[in-house]
């Protein structure tokens, strides 16, 4: 990302006789002024973004403090009701539904997707040939659009002329009900957003095995280690930090999903798949209580900040080592 | 020849190893185009069938008629050319106020040096730690009612461009690059008389093209791909995205036709990957790994 930017040269010769007082000239002449009109062009450049960050970023995160607090309808007003929008919420026999789907997804999505792109990414490097072709392909389900993918995997769930059952009956396995099942559906979720994004992981992880040196396996290898023993003791200890990494990250973006159970389930069966997320975007449009909402909201910016910060820590330590 | 890896070249140069590693490359080749490339080639034929075909089960591998029906039936039924339209302002206008105001303020945190520099810094630093999502609703409420100007940016494009704009990754990545460019190079533009904005123009955006490809991918993509937002901001129907507009046409279309749109959904991007991989997989490996 970084790469180094191509060295300019400067001719001396640009700093011609008259130029040099006029640039000295304007150091000492009226500092303030100077200091102001330096000011004014820095806060130029600076204020269109300040204000997009200041009215889509600063001002909504207080906001849904305060009206986590409030009765708000919009156009009519707040009205302060302090911590009733937590009990109301908290009361909600969906909350627990939500959080308990929420965490679970977290722990399925952070099994099988963790596991499964390292797995491929060590058989990856192993490869001699066709690496462009196994990268491509590994990515181009990220490319397609997420409402697509869960559309696609929607109908390959379907009960009826679905392929998921289909390659079930083809290979003599007792069919399964996919996203209609209560108890299925949620993991059915977590296969399409594993098949969806794992692609990233992959090169990721990719790029890290490739870091390693050389000479830390073939030293293993003379004190007579064998593949397992190398994945144990070079391979897992080298990348030990990207996989942390991406683990927080894992962590933050699944605990936010909501196109998957949207698009898929719509929630259900049985609130089987009712997300927070999920549950906040109910609040908001289908019961117009945007108190709620906001409460919820508090309740998930908090425990996600927390993992976030942990992640910033690590990386801006790393980022100074570098 | 690359550097070694976990298995030797010793232990695959032997004939057994040969025979394993060709078994397991069959092998990945098979599960790969089985699991990444056959959902896509079921997605583009299934468009192709007839609607019983579709339905059938044992499903057909091949389509029996090969028909186009699916697809011109998509793009007129279901008015894709007006939600791809749609799509194609959005990103375009968020990727274009990403750049303009991403790029500005990048260049003033980063070389003159405003008052509060670091706290404002900060300020958009922190905003990486908040998850976007979790802040989705007062956000919303936000653009329906702007504070002091009172104006609604519902089913408006500048409620995709504007917040787009508050993206603290790309700031960042565009700042840590400027913080690069030695002080010297931008004084002696200076001194030949150049103004800021010149300087920002003939010199720094110059110089920087790599990382502003980056932004621009990243940026493109993230509202080309995005739903719960533009779902959020978008009811009336003919302004919105296709990715919305999918979901909600997707129950009373037959499944062919919505197979068609799903497909013409996906080329815009699939055809951006294939065009610049070499980019976007070296963007994702070295961003990765460097955090």
């Amino acid at each position: 990302m970084k790469t180094a930017s191509k060295p300019v040269a400067l001719p001396p010769a640009a700093l011609g006789a008259p130029e040099v007082p006029r640039s000295a000239g304007r150091r000492t002449g009226g500092p303030w002024r100077r200091r102001l009109a330096d000011q004014s062009r820095a806060y130029a450049f600076l204020i269109g973004g300040l204000l997009c960050f200041a009215l889509f970023s600063w001002y909504p995160a207080i906001r849904a403090v305060v009206i986590a607090f409030q009765k708000y309808t919009p156009g009519s007003g707040a009205e302060w009701v302090g911590t009733a929008n937590f009990t109301r919420v908290f009361h909600d026999p969906e909350f627990t539904a939500a959080w308990r789907n929420t965490l679970t997804f977290t722990l399925l999505a952070l099994l099988i997707g963790f596991a499964v792109p390292f797995v491929m990414a060590l058989v990856l490097n192993e490869l001699r040939h066709a690496k462009a072709f196994f990268r491509v392909v590994v990515y181009l389900p990220v490319m397609i659009p997420p409402v697509v993918s869960a559309l696609l995997w929607k109908w390959f769930y379907d009960p009826g002329a679905g392929l998921a059952n289909e390659a079930l009956r083809y290979l003599h396995l007792p069919t399964s009900n996919w996203s209609n099942g209560a108890d299925t559906a949620l993991v059915s979720l977590v296969v399409v957003a594993t098949w969806a994004n794992l692609g990233g992981t992959v090169l990721i992880y990719l790029a890290a095995l490739q870091s390693i040196p050389g000479e830390l396996y073939e030293a293993a290898e003379l004190d007579g280690a064998n593949i397992w023993q190398r994945i144990r003791h070079v391979t897992i200890p080298q990348t030990r930090f990207i996989i942390l990494m991406l683990m927080l990250l894992q962590i933050i973006a699944t605990m936010q999903v909501f196109t998957e159970p949207f698009v898929i389930t719509g929630g259900g069966p049985e609130n089987a798949t009712v997300t927070v997320l999920y549950l906040i975007y109910k609040y908001a449009f289908l019961y117009n209580d945007f108190g709620g909402a906001c409460a919820l909201s508090v309740m998930l910016l908090v425990l996600l900040s927390a993992f976030s910060a942990v992640y910033l820590r690590l990386t801006r330590s790393a980022g100074e080592d570098v | 020849m690359s550097t070694r890896t976990l298995v030797s070249p010793l232990a695959l140069a032997r004939p057994r190893g040969k025979a394993l590693y060709w078994t397991v490359f069959a092998g990945v080749v098979l599960l790969f185009a089985l699991s990444f490339l056959f959902p896509v080639y079921w997605m583009v034929t299934g468009a192709m069938k007839s609607p019983d075909e579709v339905a059938r089960t044992p499903p057909t591998l091949v389509p029996q008629h090969w028909s186009l029906g699916g697809y011109t039936d998509a793009w007129d039924l279901m008015d894709l050319p007006t939600h791809l339209w749609n799509t194609v302002v959005q990103a375009t206008g968020a990727w274009l106020l990403q750049l303009v105001f991403c790029t500005a303020a990048a260049y003033a945190l980063s070389k003159l040096k405003p008052a509060f520099g670091k706290v404002i810094l900060g300020g958009i630093l922190a905003t990486l730690m908040v998850p976007a999502q979790a802040l989705v609703v007062p956000k919303y409420l936000t653009v329906a009612d702007l504070p002091l100007i009172h104006t609604s940016l519902l089913n408006d494009p500048l409620g995709i461009w504007l917040p787009a704009v508050a993206n603290a990754f790309n700031l960042y990545l565009l700042k840590r690059f400027f913080d690069q460019i030695p002080r010297d190079v931008l004084e002696a533009a200076e001194i030949d008389g150049a103004g800021r904005l010149r300087t920002l123009w003939s010199i720094v955006l110059p110089m920087s093209r790599p990382v502003l490809g980056v932004v621009s991918i990243f940026a493109l993509v993230a509202v080309w791909q995005d739903f719960l937002w533009p779902l959020m901001v978008f009811s009336d129907t003919d302004k919105q995205p296709i990715s919305v507009a999918l979901v909600q046409l997707s129950q009373n279309i037959p499944l062919t036709v919505l197979i068609a749109a799903m497909v013409i959904a996906s080329i815009p991007m699939v055809v951006m990957f294939l065009v610049f991989q070499r980019h976007i997989i070296a963007g994702i490996s070295t961003g990765g790994t460097k955090g």
